[in-house]
């Protein structure tokens, strides 16, 4: 048995056991914990198959900042989680039939078809940062672009729904600068003339 | 596709298959809580982009990482933005149950 094949059963078994975890276990955090771990092993099985900077990407931005941004999220708000877990075990049946028929599905898909029977090609030469470097940068630019204004759609959309505005707050009104008049600034007063004594 | 052997694309598909439906089950068990659901997704997006990276490396086709590369920034910005919705429901509504997300409305 060689060394890669040992790699991918233990990191298969890790992924699917921290898998059942996420969705099994009680404590939001916990369950967020055990989807880092799935990251870390997923990252090392796509080693495995020669997408070194994809592992690297999964690790540094899933785990690196949206992992961040749940456990922020689960952290921040105070959340009775037992409530939500009052009907758990009345949805086992559904969900256990509803996995197992999916499961059934792909599996004859897989073994009723004839792909996936011989060895993988040669790796190809090079790096690999390089390849996908070359193909996104000059074949797929535009996607790119389309992805970098999803990702600005993401940055506007979060800020604008989670940010409160404050009635204490002190804040200028451009618009209203520019509209404002010389009278409205100033205000002359005609005071009475007082006689001297 | 035998076991012991050196992993063949079925075995990558198969190891895609198993997580995929463990996070289809998991969206079934935790239908009330919005943040257990966020991360079965993010479950399944990854089982679907290791069917894509399977099948690059098996195909010889650089594309398939492309595209993986593609569905983690949209998947980044998913999730972003549903926790800034699950923010949002817990301030309104106390809780982050799925059945009070019509109070979101209007």
């Amino acid at each position: 048995m060689e060394f890669s094949t040992l790699t991918f059963y233990a990191f298969a078994a890790i992924l699917i056991f921290a898998a059942l975890r996420v969705v099994t276990t009680r404590n939001p955090v916990h369950a967020a914990l055990w989807l880092v771990l799935c990251f870390f092993t997923a990252a090392g099985i796509w080693l495995l198959l020669r997408a070194e900077f994809l592992a690297i990407a999964l690790v540094l931005v899933y785990v690196g900042a949206v992992m961040v941004l749940f456990l922020f999220v689960v952290m921040m708000l105070d959340v009775n989680f037992d409530s939500l877990r009052k009907n758990f075990r009345s949805y086992v049946p559904v969900g256990a039939t509803v996995g197992i028929l999916v499961l059934i599905e792909m599996a004859l898909v897989v073994f009723g078809s004839s792909l996936g029977a011989d060895a993988a090609p040669a790796p190809p030469e090079g790096s690999n940062t390089r390849a996908l470097g070359r193909l996104i940068y000059v074949d797929y630019v535009y996607p790119f672009e389309i992805a970098a204004v999803v990702l600005l759609v993401a940055i506007i959309a979060a800020i604008a729904l989670t940010h409160r505005t404050r009635k204490e707050t002190k804040h200028q009104d451009p618009g209203q600068q520019v509209r404002v008049r010389a009278k409205d600034r100033i205000r002359l007063i005609d005071l009475p003339v007082e006689k001297k004594e | 596709m035998s076991l012991l052997t050196a992993p063949t694309l079925a075995h990558y598909l198969v190891l895609g298959a198993i997580l995929f439906a463990i996070s289809m089950a998991g969206i079934f068990l935790n239908r009330k809580n919005v943040i257990i659901l966020l991360m079965a997704i993010e479950l399944m997006l990854l089982a679907v982009n290791l069917n894509f990276i399977a099948f690059s490396r098996y195909l010889d086709d650089m594309a398939g990482q492309v595209f993986v590369f593609f569905i983690l920034t949209v998947a980044a910005a998913e999730s972003a933005i549903g926790l800034a919705i699950l923010v949002l429901l817990f301030r309104n509504a106390g809780s982050i149950d799925v059945e009070d997300l019509g109070k979101l409305k209007g």
